[in-house]
């Protein structure tokens, strides 16, 4: 636990130090801040415009609607901050810098994140923490004590998942370094996706989301449960709490593949 | 006295794709280091030289833990460097003279304050080490400096710093002195020197100037085609490779070009002249007798041959 709490405190002084290193240039700086302000607030308007004019979308209220997006915005926005810079892997293996973090005793992974730690990034959170925060009250739930407790753990286990998806196709950079784009269309793309219940979705792209990329544990499953609906598929309702377990597989595939492709990276050279 | 470093029969091949027409790919391997075995005992400073694309950056990631070898096993300070990464980092020091490992942006101060925290040291140990290394390199006037804004000079003062904060047994040295002025590279050799001989640094240095070598070094490692070709002290390869050497006559007046048996003369300036000779053919205080014999002389100066030479002599062969 000790070596955590060091490692921890590491990676505190790491983000630090970038954070200082950022403030060198301080105009581009509060641009960035402002311009990332700019594009929250637009998506924030589009969605207020979306819910203020459709009453249910595809059977869910608007504030059902808000919900899901308030819970996995806020699982992207985290996860965006701290694990998103493992796309910049393919940037330090072209400029060799990634031999830097191999030389010191700390995980290449945690090295990245700290590196690359771009606070503007906190922006992501902010618009779905309050839409969450908002509609919390709002919702006609049930509050009994497992209900309560599937929201953190819910937007937990998204974190999670986010960050393993990230690190797993990121990864793909070790082997080509063009991924960016790869990585961005499983992301970025997924976030979309579950903004929004996939009953809007096709039947076989839902069947893709929920069994496949298992994006649909994220925040539709629990919803269902919370908003008493019947899950899809005729899925058990304790398919709802399947969050962590599909956290913890997707953890372990990631580490597996992050692994794998840094071991390729010292087999093959830069 | 076990060696600080172990090297037995390394080899690194990489794979290289390249096209062969519109579809094919052909595959090839390239032998980087074909079958390298060397040992290094605690203390020891070695050169570890070779042209370009000789196998030595390779050797050298493989000692660090960056490259994992093809065939063979490496071992540093009794660890495999692949299997055990981290623990093998906090045993070594590692510059790489073409890339930076400070925090660009920042003061020299704040890299040496995080690298504390990435290595762990107790706060206390690292206050004294880090003022011995102030002192010793100068460091003083720039540590509030951004990298940055830093000479090349004084970057690398601040590098070897960087790399030795932990106080590791072992330094590894990729073309320390690269693209530094002659006072730059003067500081950093004597710093190597002392820290060699003050803490018993065992220190592996890959270079292009044999300076380093010449000044540093009590061993060189010659390296080419993946395989080490020469191992020996500086010494012993010039008295094997460079066998010939130069006699500097000063003449009472000047003369034409003096005439003897197994000895040429380079140049002719007034009354010095320069006679190129070989080792096996004549020892020097015969030639300056025969010289002699032939006219006055005023003075003698022979000129060893410089590791440049024998080195380029070694490589062309």
């Amino acid at each position: 636990m000790g070596d955590v709490t060091a490692t921890a405190g590491t990676y505190g002084r790491l983000v630090g130090g970038r954070i200082r290193a950022d403030w060198q240039y301080r105009t581009s700086f509060v641009l960035f801040l402002v311009g990332q302000s700019l594009v929250a607030g637009f998506e924030f308007a589009s969605l207020a415009v979306l819910l203020a004019n459709v009453d249910a979308l595809a059977g869910w209220s608007a504030l059902e609607v808000a919900f899901l997006y308030g819970v996995s915005g806020l699982a992207f926005g985290v996860a965006d901050l701290f694990i998103s810079q493992v796309e910049t892997a393919a940037v330090h293996i072209k400029a060799g810098t990634f031999d830097h973090f191999l030389v010191r005793p700390l995980g290449p992974l945690l090295q990245l994140s700290a590196a690359e730690f771009a606070p503007r990034r906190l922006g992501r959170s902010v618009q779905p923490a309050i839409v969450l925060a908002v509609v919390l009250g709002r919702l006609d739930v049930d509050w009994t004590a497992a209900h309560v407790t599937l929201v953190p753990l819910t937007i937990a286990s998204a974190v999670v998942i986010y960050g393993a998806i990230w690190v797993a196709t990121s990864s793909i950079a070790f082997w080509t370094v063009e991924t960016q784009e790869i990585a961005n269309s499983f992301t970025y793309g997924g976030n979309e996706l579950t903004s929004y219940p996939i009953d809007v979705l096709g039947r076989w792209l839902r069947r893709a989301v929920t069994f496949v990329v298992p994006l649909a544990s994220i925040a539709y499953l629990p919803a269902c449960e919370l908003f008493a609906k019947p899950l899809p598929f005729g899925l058990p309702r304790a398919a709802a709490w399947a969050g962590p377990i599909v956290a913890v597989v997707a953890v372990a595939a990631a580490g597996t593949i992050w692994r794998t492709a840094v071991r390729h990276y010292r087999s093959t050279g830069s | 006295m076990a060696p600080i470093i172990e090297l037995e029969r390394v080899a690194k091949t990489f794979a290289v794709r390249h096209r062969a027409g519109r579809l094919r790919r052909q595959r090839h391997e390239v032998h980087a280091v074909d079958d390298v075995s060397f040992t290094v005992d605690p203390g020891a400073m070695v050169g570890y030289i070779g042209p370009n694309g000789a196998g030595k950056s390779t050797t050298v990631k493989m000692l660090i833990g960056i490259l994992l070898p093809s065939r063979g096993t490496v071992r540093v300070d009794g660890r495999d460097p692949s299997r055990h990464r981290i623990a093998v980092a906090s045993r070594i020091g590692v510059v790489f003279g073409q890339r930076t490992q400070l925090w660009w942006d920042l003061p020299l101060i704040d890299s040496f304050a995080l690298l504390r925290h990435v290595f762990r040291v107790p706060a206390a140990r690292h206050a004294a080490t880090l003022a011995t290394l102030v002192d010793l390199l100068g460091l003083g006037p720039f540590l509030a400096t951004p990298v940055r804004q830093l000479s090349l000079g004084q970057r690398m003062r601040g590098e070897l710093a960087a790399a030795l904060l932990h106080e590791p047994p072992i330094l590894f040295l990729d073309e320390p002195t690269i693209g530094l002025d002659l006072v730059a590279k003067e500081a950093v050799r004597s710093f190597l020197a002392h820290r060699n001989r003050e803490a018993g640094t065992t220190v592996l240095l890959t270079t292009h100037d044999l300076v380093d070598v010449e000044r540093l070094c009590d061993r060189i490692l010659i390296i080419d085609r993946g395989r080490v070709i020469e191992d020996g002290t500086v010494d012993g390869i010039k008295a094997r490779y460079g066998t010939e050497r130069t006699l500097v006559v000063d003449l009472e007046a000047p003369l034409p070009p003096v005439a003897i048996e197994g000895a040429a003369v380079l140049r002719v300036e007034g009354p010095r002249q320069w006679l190129r000779f070989h080792r096996d053919a004549h020892t020097a205080a015969d030639l300056i007798a025969r010289v002699a014999a032939l006219a006055p002389v005023r003075d003698v100066a022979i000129e060893e041959p410089a590791i440049e030479d024998v080195v380029r002599h070694i490589y062309g062969r």
